[in-house]
């Protein structure tokens, strides 16, 4: 099994404005979600009034670093999205946020930002084994009216030009990230998507198993790098 | 609408200090269409106004051609301690607000 080495974050092949932005904590647009998520981590809510910091003292550090991982108690993969939403239903008792929508991001840039350079180890045997072979199997797949599979860019071509950009080994440790081009922070699953139109292949909907898997394969690849949340990225 | 303002934690008199504020909004230009082709009502926020020591300090017109989220900062010279006031409004009319304390000593 293969694996871009050294490990290169995307901020590497970034231009220096956007390093620059992600560099200073104030100017870095990303870390407004992350106040906001600060907000909403303490905030009572539901039948029993529960905020989640009211179960999670440490606000989960180094939680992120390690999803995704398979839940014991259903042997599901799960995201840091899908734990939020499952707190949410079954811990709060609300309505869980939607994908993308504006309190998801805050939540988990709040949560992902506790983890903020703390290197990425997930689980690949036991139990995670099947999904790990499913998410890379779907990596070297090719897809698409352009008939490309994710590691035809990012394993062969990372650091040649594509366009305007500069390919990159594809490391998904700054997500939910803020995009130039979105003017908004967004998740993995939805930089997934940018690439997906990208090579004209059918896109899923956010949280779907393939892109779970897809995730906890990066995740892999990316083992040893150190969380970034809130990237920017171009 | 969440905005962060950084300010020093203390300041000497007459010190001139930067003042730094983000605010998350959208910046809707008014020139993008929905993916059914009609088009997106301008939403900016049109106006930015700071008080502190009794006068504005500080006012900005902002139009289409900010980004989303905007950053501004501006030079204020410290007077004497006290509440430093954001107020600002967007074309929907939504009005926003932020309060920071300002330390004068030495
Ligand atoms: C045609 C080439 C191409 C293909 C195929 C492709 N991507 Fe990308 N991808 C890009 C470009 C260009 C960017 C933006 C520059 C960068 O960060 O690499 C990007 C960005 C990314 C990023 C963000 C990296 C960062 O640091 O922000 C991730 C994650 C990613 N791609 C994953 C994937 C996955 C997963 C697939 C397969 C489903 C895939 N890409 C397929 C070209 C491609
Ligand atoms: C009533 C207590 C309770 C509340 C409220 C709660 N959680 Fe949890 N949360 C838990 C428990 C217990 C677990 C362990 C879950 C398990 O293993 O099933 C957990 C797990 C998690 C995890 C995964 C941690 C890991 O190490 O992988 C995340 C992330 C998380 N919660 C986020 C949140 C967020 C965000 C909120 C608020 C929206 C929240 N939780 C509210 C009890 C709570």
């Amino acid at each position: 099994m293969s694996r871009p080495s050294p490990a290169r974050s995307g901020l590497v092949f970034a231009g220096p404005t956007v390093r620059a932005l992600q560099a200073d904590d104030f100017a870095n647009p990303g870390m407004l979600w992350v106040e906001r998520g600060q907000k909403l981590w303490s905030e009572p809510v539901g039948p029993s009034r529960r905020s989640c910091g009211s179960c999670h003292a440490d606000a989960l550090r180094g939680a992120a670093a390690s999803l995704p991982a398979v839940d014991a108690a259903t042997g599901r993969l799960v995201n840091l999205e899908s734990r939020i939403q499952a707190c949410q239903a079954q811990r709060q008792g609300i309505e869980p946020a939607a994908h993308e929508s504006d309190a998801l991001l805050a939540l988990s840039a709040y949560v992902a930002y506790q983890s903020r350079g703390m290197p990425v180890r997930v689980e690949v045997d036991g139990p995670a084994r099947p999904y790990f072979e499913r998410g890379r199997a779907s990596y070297h797949r090719r897809i698409g009216q352009l008939n490309l599979a994710c590691s035809h860019c990012h394993d062969a071509n990372w650091g040649r030009r594509l366009g305007p950009e500069t390919i990159s080994q594809g490391h998904g440790v700054g997500y939910p990230a803020y995009r130039l081009e979105w003017q908004a922070l967004g998740s993995l699953h939805r930089r997934f998507r940018s690439c997906l139109s990208g090579v004209r292949a059918e896109m899923l909907p956010q949280g779907h198993p393939d892109y779970l898997a897809l995730e906890l394969y990066l995740a892999w690849r990316a083992s040893s790098l150190p969380v970034e949340t809130p990237a920017v990225r171009r | 609408m969440v905005a962060r303002v950084r300010v020093p934690a203390v300041v000497r008199p007459a010190e001139v200090f930067v003042v730094r504020i983000a605010i998350q909004h959208v910046m809707e230009t008014g020139f993008r269409l929905t993916d059914t082709g009609r088009p997106i009502p301008r939403n900016v926020i049109h106006t930015l106004a700071v008080r502190y020591g009794g006068q504005e300090v500080f006012r900005a017109e902002l139009g289409s051609g900010v980004a989303a989220n905007p950053y501004l900062e501006f030079p204020v010279q410290a007077v004497a301690s006290g509440p430093m006031v954001f107020e600002w409004v967007d074309d929907a009319g939504i009005r926003g607000s932020e309060t920071v304390a300002i330390t004068v000593a030495g």
